[in-house]
């Protein structure tokens, strides 16, 4: 439904061309759910972005960038193109639902904005829409809390109601960033739930961004680890957790602190900083961090390939195989 | 426009903030000259207002009656310097002409540049101090001293400033002095305003109770943690009040209510007006000269903003 | 409650209320009491909202609770005014959960950590930030790097070793912190709680470690205590009371860690869906029984008092799991 095919995203500014996206391609089938996982500052979520145009104008495409969504090719550089599918067929949910929410208007006009705007239902259609959403992410009492306001909410509250928003006008494809990184974890959990039994039901396409690869663990059928601007690996959930090859990703898996470990574990962290995207390092732009990096690591960059069953990784000497000689 | 798009914007201008680094390094060159150019200027009108005794020109209210409404570059002959200690009439040259009374405009000019800078620079500084100080304690301390300096500050700027004006003119007379005071007076709401408004912001913020936690006194806190991050918004805003004070001199002579013993450029271009069809520079070149220095202190005042925004996000 | 001996922080029926708009009174803390054992790290668990940071702001006396001791090494920080509190501060630090917040963004990061010792007036100019340079490599950073730097260039992980530097220069006795790593990647959380760990062992620290994240507090705390709406629900050793824990509440928040593997899905969690209710109006008997899966009757009238179930191990419930 979605293919994504070398998307490349540069920002350009004083300090140079900041590779934040370099190169990236993917497919997502309807009603699949991918997870991308990696740091901040690893281009997850201008990614994403890039897909819906919500980008500054310092930002280029690369020239083979190729996007296609549902058949059709999408043109990601086109004002009027991305309008035909953003909020529509394409709907995004932010991190912070405080901000993502305007302050001064009603829940209830902001779901039915979208509507009216997109779909051209008429107030008391629209309202009764409105209604049916609110209810349908599990606010209680729909009917009076339409009426509210933002700050009258809790802040799990809030990002249902902007689940609500990104889902009114039946999506094809949702993109969640970071959804449940302003929120506490009971709460977390909750909206993880309401968003895989939403897209259940709507057969929808989900990208799922985190920084967490516990969060994703059990919700996405496939999980793209990104490093650098790069997805360094990416295969189905269950295999990826069995059998982990890129070094990157065990660093992240190893570096969340486990309920069954005894208490104070000391954890195993990766050393140094993610890679300055105006000038990343060569070969492996893990390579500088990685405690497996061989010199033709830092000569060569590894393609990202291999792996039966779905299962793509970029290293020359991934975990499970013996190192060089 | 639909709401999720709105939604969007505004998350792209974060995005955007995120990579405006880059925009800022190119518009760097473009960016100081028009730091530069106003600062010059300013420089230039200050240079010429505390020179103004020294250059070898007329008193700015000699009146040559031989040369009344001279056209630039007309010759006179006029005392130099202060009338009493001038050794006879002298040959000068009047570059920019005379006023219909024969003063000599250049002189004028360099003179009046005393008023407009006076009045513009000592009036927001009596509203810094006295309202960023109190906008400052208002917001920190909050209670009592909120309310009651909120209810001064709106009692002040309910009250109509022209009528302030006028009864201190009246019953004291318009001095330089008095008319500073009294618009000092008047921009304190406005500095309070900001002053507590940045305070509060950042009297919340996490390294505030930091220093509590370590032990730091009130005072300290306020002059070590809360003013250097208020204190530039004021520094902006105050060179926006010059720039606005300035102007107000300007609309205070048309009134009759500036400084009447001295030359002042509001006071020019009001005495020009009648002269507007036959000698239109009377009015416009110190209108002008009023331009330049009010577009320069805008143009800092903005520069400044840029300058000194500090980014608190990383990439 | 563990036993008098080597503690260092006790906290006995501490009250914080706040006046709120509209004449509410919120309670935010309500009668909540435990000790800290010297070189021991209590871990504080709670939803937003639930007084976990009002509490830890009690205890700094930032601002002092409306009632109830705070007594640190013996002494009672509640009554503390002036010098004397002044004093007893050197002692207790703290730091934040935003990286940046906590940092004043227009002071060079050799400053704000040598801060501290500016405010206790010890030693000159120099002195002090030799000492800042050498607190600043204890916790991972160059020096000669930071030194001059403003806070906005450093990454958020990096800007917690600042305020962990700034906290540790005075050497506390102890270490309030409130959600270090909530705001920070897993990546970077690990470092940070690495650090702190070791930061524990070489300055003796004994710590309070707020968090919403079990699976965090785990990690570094030996004591946990659950708090919810401004009650303490349950407080044990944390091996315990991981494994088999005694409050409703506590068993709900366990089930909602994500735990990265994709066999084990996570499992319902074990709470009645629902928000938390309002801190200004809190349900009456036990408070979790809104939401708890086990309430009865009595749970809706009578509340349940602070009971010992085991050997350091209390639990405010009338049905124990």
């Amino acid at each position: 439904m979605l293919t994504v095919s070398n998307l490349r995203t540069h920002f350009h500014t004083g300090r140079g061309i900041v590779r934040a996206v370099d190169g990236v391609s993917f497919n997502l089938a309807r009603g699949r759910t991918l997870g991308i996982v990696g740091e901040s500052g690893s281009g997850k979520t201008v990614l994403v972005r890039s897909l819906l145009g919500l980008l500054p104008s310092t930002a280029k495409f690369g020239g083979e960038t190729e996007i296609g969504f549902e058949g059709r090719p999408l043109d990601i550089r086109s004002e009027t193109a991305l309008n035909q599918v953003r909020g529509r067929a394409i709907a995004m949910v932010f991190q912070d639902p405080m901000t993502s929410l305007n302050p001064v208007m009603t829940v209830g006009a902001q779901i039915t904005e979208s509507l009216r705007y997109h779909l051209g239902l008429t107030g008391g259609e629209a309202r009764e829409r409105a209604v049916a959403l609110i209810d349908s992410v599990g606010i209680p009492m729909a009917r009076q809390r339409i009426d509210q306001h933002p700050h009258q909410l809790s802040g799990g509250l809030r990002q249902r109601v902007a689940i609500a928003i990104a889902l009114a006008c039946e999506p094809k494809l949702l993109i969640a960033d970071e959804p449940t990184t302003a929120l506490d974890v009971t709460i977390q959990a909750e909206i993880l739930d309401l968003l895989a039994r939403q897209q259940a039901e709507r057969d929808m396409a989900m990208i799922l961004i985190t920084h967490d690869l516990g969060v994703v663990a059990g919700r996405a059928d496939d999980i793209a680890v990104m490093y650098a601007g790069r997805i360094v690996e990416r295969a189905p959930t269950a295999r990826l957790f069995a059998n982990m090859r890129m070094p990157y990703t065990q660093a992240l898996m190893n570096a969340i602190p486990r309920l069954e470990a005894p208490p104070n574990t000391p954890l195993r962290t990766i050393g140094g900083r993610p890679p300055d995207l105006v000038n990343p390092p060569p070969g492996c732009r893990f390579a500088p961090r990685c405690p497996r990096a061989e010199s033709r690591c830092t000569d060569h960059e590894p393609p990202l390939e291999g792996g039966e069953s779905g299962h793509r990784f970029a290293c020359w000497y991934p975990v499970g195989e013996p190192g060089a000689a | 426009m639909s709401r999720s798009i709105h939604g969007f914007e505004r998350r792209a201008r974060v995005a955007e903030a995120v990579a405006s680094s880059g925009a800022r390094g190119a518009r760097r060159r473009k960016l100081n000259v028009m730091l530069w150019l106003p600062i010059a200027w300013i420089a230039f009108v200050f240079g010429c207002a505390l020179s103004a005794d020294w250059w070898p020109m007329p008193e700015p209210d000699y009146m040559d009656f031989l040369s009344q409404g001279a056209p630039p570059g007309t010759t006179g002959e006029v005392p130099i310097g202060a009338f009493e200690s001038s050794e006879g009439l002298e040959h000068y040259v009047f570059w920019l002409g005379t006023d219909m009374m024969g003063r000599d405009i250049v002189s004028r000019l360099m003179f009046g540049a005393r008023v407009s800078l006076t009045l513009g620079l000592l009036a927001p500084l009596i509203g810094l101090v006295i309202g960023g100080g109190l906008g400052m304690a208002a917001g920190y301390w909050r209670g009592m001293l909120e309310a009651t300096a909120v209810g001064v500050t709106d009692t002040i700027l309910a009250f109509p400033g022209i009528v302030l004006l006028l009864a201190i003119v009246f019953y004291l007379g318009g001095s330089l002095l008095n008319l500073t005071l009294a618009l000092g007076f008047l921009t304190v709401p406005a500095f309070y305003r900001v002053a507590r408004a940045n305070t509060l912001t950042y009297a919340e913020r996490e390294f505030v109770t930091a220093a509590k936690a370590m032990g730091a006194s009130d005072v300290s806190i306020l002059a070590r943690e809360i003013l250097p991050n208020v204190i530039m918004p004021m520094l902006v805003y105050a060179l926006l009040i010059v720039a606005l004070l300035i102007v107000v001199e300007g609309v205070l002579s048309f009134l009759g209510l500036s400084v009447p013993t001295a030359p002042s450029w509001g006071g020019m271009i009001a005495e020009g007006r009648e002269y507007l069809d036959e000698h239109p520079r009377l009015c416009f070149v110190p209108a002008f000269v009023m331009f330049l220095t009010v577009l320069s202190f805008n143009l800092l005042g903005d520069r400044l903003r840029g300058l000194t925004d500090v980014r608190e996000s990383n990439i | 409650m563990m036993s008098g001996n080597g503690e260092l922080l006790k906290v006995e029926d501490l009250v914080v209320t706040f006046n709120q708009a509209g004449g509410q009174r919120l309670r935010a803390v309500d009668g909540v009491g435990f000790a800290v054992a010297k070189g021991e790290t209590l871990g504080l668990v709670g939803e937003s909202g639930c007084g976990k940071s009002s509490l830890a702001r009690a205890v700094i006396q930032l601002p002092p609770p409306t009632s109830g001791r705070v007594l640190l090494d013996g002494e009672d920080l509640t009554g503390l005014a002036g010098e004397a509190l002044r004093r007893t501060r050197r002692k207790i630090q703290m730091i934040f959960q935003d990286p940046i917040s906590s940092l004043n963004p227009r002071r060079r990061i050799g400053d704000t950590v040598a801060q501290p010792l500016r405010i206790m007036r010890r030693g000159g100019r120099a002195e002090r930030d030799a000492q800042a340079c050498d607190m600043l490599a204890a916790v991972g950073l160059d020096p000669g790097d930071a030194i001059d730097r403003l806070p906005h260039q450093f990454s958020g992980g990096q800007c917690q070793r600042i305020s962990i530097a700034r906290a540790l220069i005075l050497e506390p006795e102890f270490l309030i912190c409130d959600e270090p790593v909530s705001a920070l990647d897993v990546s970077v959380q690990a470092q940070i709680l690495n650090l702190l760990r070791e930061m524990r062992a070489r300055y003796g620290l004994t710590m309070l470690f707020i968090s919403h994240d079990l699976a965090v507090v785990k990690n570094i705390c030996d004591r946990v205590a659950v708090m919810y709406l401004a009650k303490l629900c349950e407080i044990g050793p944390s091996e315990e009371l991981y494994r088999s824990p005694a409050h409703p509440y506590t068993a709900a928040l366990l089930s909602a860690i994500p735990q990265p593997s994709p066999e084990r899905r996570p499992a319902k969690i074990a709470l009645v869906p629902g928000e938390l209710p309002s801190p200004t109006d809190p349900p009456p008997g036990c408070r979790f029984h809104t939401r708890c899966p086990h309430a009865k009757a009595i749970c809706k009238q009578v509340e349940p008092e602070v009971k010992e179930v085991g050997p350091g191990r209390s639990v405010a419930c009338h049905f124990p799991l």
